[in-house]
């Protein structure tokens, strides 16, 4: 099993981030890739598994924009990435009402600030539909 | 569900608290405790009947206990089940396996929110979660929001066909001297209003006020004893897909397409045997996914059948009529509500909005971000 006494699954993402990496993990059971990190895989229990680096492109699977106070309005998407896992993210430099389903996007890392801890983004990456 | 005694209880008690925005300082279990007294005396069954309570709300973590306490009664059953506003779907089904059981005979089922007062915020502080919260989602808006972006892609629904849930609802609520809402709406001006996360604005999203609710369930021999006309419990079904939106595999099908055909099997009925259905409106999209899910039209053609008024007053099917969350009142989890209203349809005391010869009723609750999904059939004497 693992050792939470000595890593955390955020914490091994989170230092991934710091490098510029998304991570993620699979399980080598049965070689699918899953997101959020967890301690033991899901579905299965297992406790077999291996952190890798995703190339970073993706589709955005889902899209809204958000509109708060004082504040430009911002999306939110579900990105689908390549490497067969979903996760939720932004899509940045680019007009939010822009970003649609099917889009093409590429991960880059937001540096965050003093209460967050940097985290992955995307930005258009050119093709999709 | 199996296992369970389709028609072996009845909901015999049923009210809601004071609705819309109560007095400050009001806490949320006052609510529980005014409307359980309510549901008591619609039923002519006194406090000390109570042997079994049911109960969840994001403002008390211990809502059965605290409740127990306030009331001072010592029930010999419990139940926090607490999955969203679909909690009080599935503390019915539990509710009728403790009944059936012998662990409790007279079982209160109870809500009670104020967040209008103390603002949503307050009411229920979002969890941490690293993978979503850096992305500040509006939840639970942006998540049903980008479910409604997904129903649009496959299958071509408009923001026009989304504002027909609203405006439907708006004018149930017209006819419900209850609902919170008092004017008339039209589509015009549910797409025009604030925008909120797209393609939402805040006609697409339900009502934020204070309310709660409370519900007796015993036996159906206990039931024939009692004040009101019974509303047996048919059918029930429960189901969990996810928590986080970005765990739910498919962002345009429901888990009410698996707590729909556990509730139909037990009940032993059909999508056409029912006359009237009470489902959780959080926002313009759900009942659009649970009339489809529910099996009252085709994946994907939930957007065109709302269209024209199908599912307002005079519709061919009457879906919400107290108003539902968008119009009525919508109090956080507001499934207690729905069960509240699918009962008194079934009781026939719904006045102007009743609907003829309604034997037949789903409450189906959405709890999360489409994450629980718990339906219950109620049934008048006529079905058992």
């Amino acid at each position: 099993m693992p050792d939470l006494m000595k890593q955390s699954p955020y914490g091994v993402f989170l230092e991934h981030c710091k490098k510029g990496e998304l991570a993620y993990q699979v399980n080598k059971d049965d070689g699918k890739a899953f997101f959020y990190p967890r301690a033991v895989a899901p579905g299965t229990g297992s406790a077999n598994l291996e952190w890798r680096v995703s190339k970073g492109m993706g589709t955005v699977y889902a899209t809204t924009v958000v509109y708060t106070k004082d504040q430009p309005p911002h999306n939110v998407v579900l990105v689908d990435v390549d490497e067969g896992f979903r996760m939720m993210s932004r899509v940045e430099d680019i007009d939010p009402l822009e970003v649609k389903i099917g889009m093409r996007v590429k991960v880059k890392m937001h540096p965050g600030d003093d209460k967050q801890p940097t985290y992955p983004v995307f930005t258009p990456a050119g093709g999709g539909k | 569900m199996s296992g369970l005694k389709r028609g072996s209880v009845a909901v015999v008690g049923a009210a809601e608290s004071d609705l819309g925005q109560v007095a400050p300082h009001t806490s949320p279990v006052d609510l529980m405790a005014q409307a359980t007294m309510r549901a008591l005396d619609d039923c002519g069954l006194k406090l000390s009947d109570i042997d079994g309570v049911f109960s969840a709300a994001t403002q008390v973590r211990t809502a059965p206990m605290t409740l127990a306490e306030y009331l001072r009664i010592k029930p010999k059953y419990f139940d926090g089940t607490a999955i969203g506003g679909s909690s009080f779907m599935a503390h019915v089904a539990h509710a009728q396996a403790a009944i059936e059981h012998g662990l409790c005979d007279v079982a209160l089922v109870a809500y009670g929110s104020t967040q209008r007062s103390v603002s949503r915020a307050a009411a229920s502080p979002r969890e941490p979660n690293p993978y979503e919260n850096p992305y500040r989602p509006f939840m639970p808006s942006s998540a049903y929001a980008m479910s409604a972006s997904r129903h649009m892609h496959q299958y071509g629904t408009t923001r026009e066909q989304l504002a027909e849930v609203a405006v439907a609802a708006r004018k149930w609520a017209l006819l419900n001297p209850k609902a919170w809402e008092k004017e008339p709406l039209t589509v015009e001006q549910v797409l025009k209003a604030r925008m909120v996360s797209y393609p939402f604005t805040v006609r697409d999203c339900c009502l934020v006020v204070d309310g709660g609710g409370a519900i007796i369930l015993t036996s159906a021999a206990r039931a024939k004893t009692l004040k009101k006309k019974p509303a047996y419990v048919l059918g029930v079904g429960e189901s969990l897909s996810h928590a986080n939106i970005s765990s739910m595999p498919d962002l345009t099908v429901s888990a009410a397409a698996v707590s729909g055909p556990l509730a139909y099997k037990m009940a032993g009925l059909k999508p056409s045997d029912i006359n009237m259905l009470s489902l959780y409106d959080a926002f313009t999209i759900t009942p659009i996914l649970f009339l489809e899910d529910l099996g009252f039209c085709p994946k994907g053609e939930g957007g065109r059948f709302v269209q024209n008024g199908t599912i307002a007053p005079g519709g061919k099917l009457p879906v919400n009529t107290s108003g539902g969350g968008l119009s009525y009142c919508h109090p956080g989890m507001y499934g207690l509500l729905v069960i509240i209203e699918a009962v008194r349809q079934v009781r026939g005391e719904c006045d102007k909005r009743q609907v003829k010869s309604c034997e037949t009723a789903i409450a189906h609750g959405n709890g999360g971000v489409l994450s629980s999904q718990c339906t219950v059939i109620f049934g008048s004497e006529a079905t058992v």
